[in-house]
């Protein structure tokens, strides 16, 4: 048996597997000041549900936002980051730009540790890695002296062009060690060696930063799993979508940043490869957000840098950049706790403020007052007093289109009907809109997607999505209410290395690349290898660019060793990989190799097929129906209701239509057709455009 | 109109921004120009049949609004309306019609349902050159600026036209990239065309004109309101900035009315021997900027939240330069008018007037040359992007080393060491810089910078807000003015063709913004905390 644990925000997920696959979930609630005890309380709950023993778990895998909570609430150690002279100020003039054109107002991103704790030594590479100013020894020992007196429980070192010659950090490392011997140390070339010093130091800030709290968190965490019983190994998952151990994890809490949502797309990836559908799009909506990702050939979308705590409406550069591999997915202000205004211009506006669980949609009667995307569902009919899943809350319609009418009806002169018909689609619009440039800044065309819809939300919204964006197909798999943690067991162990190196095709450095090739793999494998001794897979890619250009894109590698063809063969992937990327090349440029990667991870084994099949015994009668708006006749239909429990496989149901669960509803508008599949999962299509 | 079509054609308003962003974005992903992916220098619109401007993508600077919307009208009245055809794709780099400069290619593409035209999408971006002198203010006259593209044809019913490509090719300096940037012009316009009808298609419709006149009685509606509280009247500021050869002294003089805000610029100094001058388009772009900013900067920009901003000038001002007077570099004077034009709008608004921040760039533009005839090393180009402080605003301090109202970003020191031979000693806080007041100003900051080894630096300094500091707002002190000289103390003009030794290095101390309030106001915990981060040292300008 085997447990997922994700926790999030507001709550604790705690899935497990049972020696036959099948999976049971419980939700706690989230314990902020020590997280181990929600989720022991959520693993002791549900193995005593199961009728089994701490001692018959074989693995616990854990996702935390306990490290992304700690930067963006400010609760780290008291850190100190000591950079090149000449350099003190990276992280606080950041790119010099404002996030936002339009406003006299704006308050930039505070740098995660102030100035009075930024602290400069004499030393200096070159671009080449080679030394321009000697590294600074009784400077060094001053700084130490100023740490010391600061009381500093963390330091973080980032010099420029460590990615190239790491070997100044490193003798900082050993003086700060020689003399505090009990300080946390992270250095730019071990966290994050890739170009750009204001990333790479504030990567580096934020390692530090979250250190002493999370490795403690995690030494507790094992030890109270041992006293409990469960001497299993404990995993954790982290950004890039992988499992590492903990001692890694304790090395480099900064990928453990948004390691959930990894969760999800790792569980939608896990589908795409059961159904064998190698082009998908991840639809995760929850109470405050919506993620979308791309998942390509089984494996989403991956990134090398991300920014957390984007604090303006999500909006690139209100953050701060962090340079890991991470998966990558767009976020957006559209959950269905997000709360519906008017602007001046007389448009709806959605989010990005929530109403959370606390206080909740007006229509949860817990004292919320602003219209929300749940409640614009609630008045339109997809959600219901009577199926509405969550335990414990009285749905209230009258509350819902009391909070429409006094929020956005009345200003644009709207029935609450109306008025919700007007939220629905401005959120759906957003969700559209993000996905459609989310597609354009990957070079991709989601023309012949397959969406997958989890999370809470997810179902309510996906069929009209599909349609919006023109899909054919959606599948809401079981389980979606805690896809994160499910996901968190089919993840391989992998670790991603990541290292700038600046060549060109007109005079490519075969050696050089070799060489670091070479070390990269060594240093990707070692990671593995501290978890599992299973086979492994290796991936190499390179970020490459036409002289000239600012932005780089991926290529991968098919060889693990250049020889004196490597100019030509580099050229000819990038020259096809810009062709899928912006539809033409450019001749006659120079190309330049940017960033290099080299990712190992476990062979896990591909899950056995489902084959999906829109075939169906026929209509399944139902003898329950409410009246629901159909956006596609744009009017009220008297819509079939149907328990997602009752369908067996093969059962279909014609739009329009709800089917209810316990933790969400899919709603189908009347030209969709859903057909019970025999995994459990719900496969969505338009009348007419059926895939078999 | 019925709830129903209100709710689509706000969805289509979305929509629309939406379709303009995503081609922005694909402009920025592929552009050689650094301009263009550091700094935003791009811009895409979609407009109605008549030429008036629907939506807009907001890209990071403001030089492109009015400039933008204005131009396709003059595309329409260029080409001659007879003369549209499926399948065109048109192309100027006039400054006068398009936006500002030589460097700012124009591409404008007609979008036909059947036979009927029923609007067109227009794209700019900065290309890496147009021949000429190269990037700078050297020229005397526009000839030597560049070629100029009258408005014409790049593509007539799908047929490319190959003549304009050769002479473009043969005309300008990384001929691959500079052609390669206007075929990616035309493909984003390409996009949007397609994406537009996708939607028409969606909700059944076969004209834009009642989702525009939807979408600008709306705008204008708002617009109007956000006016109507502003008291009328006429409002008047002056500034001096060093200006190139000679101080210039802008002038400004902002009437609002019921109608709308018109700024005169009589009074403002004559055109410059150099290429500092500015169309009055591109100056229309920094006062409506500055405005909107100021009023309602959530109001989205088109044609009805534009037009009650316009602006008049005497032919053959700085700000109203005509042809041929060179304008290669309009923004080093163009970027102080929104400044100057809010401190006009001081009095009428004063919560929300910030005081004047550093205004201008600090660029770094250079040759690196071989700095020993004998021992030839290769020619590179280096370019950086750096800022001054920005003005206190009336509740908060002003912005550290941040661009406005540009909206440009520097770029990272290891790239730009990976890239040319130079080496950035240092890019650190200048302590000290920001006016003191109850908010204190943006500080600037210190950047040392020197050649590698066998390399020289040639280049054309243009540092302004040295002679004419950044000017404290209702009792709060000046900025720091700018300050340039070389590490051995040699002094160097802030203008001017200069060399950067080979084993020198060139310090630049960049401008602060203004304060704002009287300094005795500040509040004593922020006063402590300037004292602890080392933004302020007792004797600095706040002691």
């Amino acid at each position: 048996m085997r447990i997922g644990a994700d926790v999030g925000g507001t709550f604790t997920d705690v899935v497990l597997e049972g020696t036959d696959g099948s999976f049971t979930s419980t939700k706690v609630l989230t314990t902020h000041e020590a997280p181990e005890i929600g989720i022991l309380n959520g693993i002791e709950q549900i193995m005593t549900e199961a009728g089994a023993a701490m001692a018959d778990l074989v693995q616990i895998i854990h996702g935390t936002t306990l490290a992304t909570n700690a930067l963006i609430e400010r609760r780290g150690a008291n850190t100190a980051l000591v950079t090149t002279k000449g350099f003190r100020d990276v992280i606080e003039t950041r790119t010099e730009g404002r996030y936002e054109q339009y406003d006299l107002n704006i308050v930039l991103p505070k740098p995660l540790i102030p100035r009075k704790d930024r602290f400069v030594v004499s030393e200096r590479l070159s671009a080449s890695g080679d030394e321009l100013i000697p590294f600074d020894e009784d400077g060094a020992a001053a700084v130490i002296e100023e740490i010391a007196d600061g009381g500093y429980q963390s330091v973080a070192v980032g010099f420029l062009h460590s990615y190239r010659n790491p070997l100044n950090e490193r003798r900082f490392r050993e003086l700060l060690l020689a003399a505090l011997p009990d300080v946390s140390v992270s250095i730019s070339s071990e966290v994050s060696p890739q170009m750009r010093e204001y990333e790479r130091f504030n990567t580096v800030a934020a390692n530090a930063y979250v250190q002493p709290l999370m490795a403690s968190y995690l030494m507790r965490l094992q030890s109270e799993l041992t006293e409990r019983g469960a001497s299993c190994p404990l995993y954790m998952i982290h950004s890039g979508g992988g499992l590492m151990s903990v001692e890694s994890a304790a090395d480099f809490p900064v990928r453990l940043v948004e390691s959930g949502p990894a969760g999800g797309a790792i569980f939608a990836a896990d589908l795409a490869a059961r159904y064998g559908r190698d082009r998908v799009l991840s639809f995760d909506m929850g109470g405050t957000t919506a993620k979308i990702s791309l998942i390509e050939d089984f494996n989403p979308a991956t990134a090398k840098t991300f920014e957390v705590d984007r604090s303006a409406r999500f909006k690139k550069g209100s953050g701060m950049p962090i340079s890991i591999p991470v998966i990558e997915m767009i976020e957006i202000g559209a959950g269905g706790g997000s709360i519906a205004s008017v602007d001046s211009l007389g448009q709806i506006r959605i989010g990005p403020h929530s109403a959370g669980s606390e206080p909740g949609p007006a229509a949860y009667d817990l004292g919320g007052t602003e219209p929300t995307v749940t409640d614009a569902n609630v008045q339109l009919g997809r959600l219901h007093p009577e199926t509405f899943g969550a335990t414990g809350i009285d749905l209230s319609p009258a509350k819902a289109a009391q909070a429409i009418t006094n929020a956005v009806g009345d200003t644009l002169g709207m029935d609450a009907a109306t008025a919700a018909i007007g939220i629905s689609e401005v959120v759906d619009e957003n969700m559209t809109n993000a996905a459609r440039v989310h597609a354009v800044e990957n070079g991709k065309n989601l023309a012949g997607f397959t969406m997958i819809a989890f999370g809470g939300g997810a179902p309510l919204h996906a069929s009209r999505l599909l349609d919006k964006l023109g899909l054919d197909e959606l599948i809401v798999p079981p389980g979606a209410g805690v896809g994160s943690a499910i996901g968190f067991l089919r993840a391989p162990f992998s670790y991603e290395a990541v290292r700038s190196f600046y060549t060109n095709t007109d005079a490519f450095d075969v050696a050089g690349a070799n060489t670091m090739l070479a070390e990269l793999t060594a240093e990707a494998e070692s990671f593995v290898r501290r978890g599992t001794d299973a086979p492994t897979v290796v991936e190499r890619q390179v970020s490459m660019r036409y002289a000239g250009q600012g932005w780089e894109i991926p290529v991968t590698l098919e060889a693990s060793e250049f020889d004196d063809q490597a100019a030509e063969l580099l050229a000819a992937s990038f020259t096809k990989a810009y062709e899928e990327f912006f539809g033409r090349a450019i001749d006659d440029l120079r190309i330049e190799t940017v960033s290099w990667a080299v990712k190992v991870s476990s062979v896990v084994e591909p899950p056995e097929r489902v084959l999906l099949s829109s075939d169906t015994e026929g209509i399944v009668a139902s003898s329950a129906s409410r009246p629901m708006y159909d956006p596609v006749t744009d009017d009220l239909k008297e819509s079939t209701v149907i328990y997602r429990d009752s369908m067996t496989a093969g059962a279909a149901i014609a739009g329009p239509a709800v089917i209810v669960e316990d933790q969400t509803t899919t709603v189908l508008a009347s030209h969709h057709l859903c057909v019970m599949q025999p995994d459990g999962s719900l496969l969505v299509t338009r009348e007419g455009a059926v895939r078999l | 109109m019925s709830s129903k079509r209100e709710l689509h054609y706000q969805v289509m308003w979305n929509r629309l921004i939406s379709i303009l962003e995503e081609q922005a974005l694909t402009l920025v992903r592929t552009a050689f120009s650094t301009s263009v992916r550091e700094a935003g220098d791009l811009s895409a619109g979609v407009f109605d049949r008549q030429g008036r401007m629907i939506a807009q993508a907001v890209t990071g600077t403001p030089g492109h609004v009015n400039t933008m919307a204005a131009a396709v009208p003059h595309f329409i009245e260029d080409i001659g309306p007879h003369r549209i055809y499926p399948g065109d794709v048109y192309i100027t780099n006039d400054p006068w019609k398009g936006t500002g400069h030589l460097h700012d290619i124009t591409v404008t593409t007609p979008v036909f349902v059947e036979d009927d035209l029923i609007g067109f999408f227009a794209c700019t971006a900065h290309v890496v050159d147009v021949g000429g002198r190269g990037y700078g203010p050297d020229a005397s006259e526009i000839y030597e600026e560049g070629f100029l593209i009258p408005i014409m044809k790049w593509v007539t019913r799908g047929e490319l036209n190959t003549d304009l490509v050769n002479i473009i090719k043969n005309n300008v300096r990384e001929s691959d990239q500079v052609v390669g940037d206007i075929h990616g012009l035309a493909a984003c316009n390409e996009t949007g065309r397609r994406a537009l009808k996708a939607m028409l298609a969606e909700f059944d419709l076969d004209t834009l004109d009642d989702l525009a006149e939807f979408i600008f009685d709306r705008t204008h509606a708002a617009t109007m309101a956000a006016l109507e509280p502003v008291q009328k009247g006429t409002f008047t500021n002056t500034m001096t900035v060093d200006g190139y050869d000679e101080p210039v002294q802008l002038a400004v003089s902002i009437e609002v009315t019921d109608k709308g805000m018109n700024a005169d610029f009589t009074g403002t100094s004559g055109i410059s021997k150099y290429g500092i001058n500015v169309p009055l388009n591109y100056a229309a772009a920094y006062f409506t900027y500055g405005m909107l900013v100021a009023l309602a900067p959530e109001l989205p920009n088109n044609y009805a939240s534009l037009a009650p901003f316009t602006v008049s000038a005497p032919e053959n001002v700085i700000v109203n330069a005509v042809h041929p007077a060179p304008v290669s570099v309009r923004h080093v004077i163009g970027h102080f008018v929104t400044d100057l034009c809010l401190g006009a709008m001081a009095e009428p608004l004063p919560n929300t007037v910030p005081a004047e921040g550093a205004g201008a760039l600090w660029n770094f533009q250079a040759s690196a040359r071989s700095a020993d005839r004998d021992n030839p090393v290769p020619p590179i180009e280096i370019l950086m992007f750096n800022s001054g402080g920005s003005g206190a605003r009336p509740t908060l301090d002003g912005l550290t080393a941040t661009a406005f109202p540009s909206g440009v970003m520097t770029m990272s020191a290891e790239a730009t060491e990976q890239i040319g031979p130079i080496i950035i000693w240092r890019k650190e806080i200048r302590e000290d810089s920001g006016g003191a007041g109850k908010q204190r100003g943006g500080l600037g900051q210190v950047i040392e910078i020197g050649p590698t080894e066998g390399y020289q630096f040639e280049f054309q300094a243009m540092f302004d807000r040295v002679a004419n500091p950044a000017r404290g707002r209702n009792g709060g002190s000046d900025g720091a003015p700018g300050k340039v000289y070389l590490d051995d103390g040699t002094p160097f003009a802030t203008k001017g063709k200069q060399i950067v030794p080979t084993d020198r290095r060139l310090i630049m101390e960049l401008p602060g913004g203004g304060g704002f309030g009287p300094p005795e106001q500040r509040d004593s915990a922020a006063m402590a905390n300037d004292i602890e981060q080392g933004y302020v040292n007792s004797g600095g300008l706040d002691g």
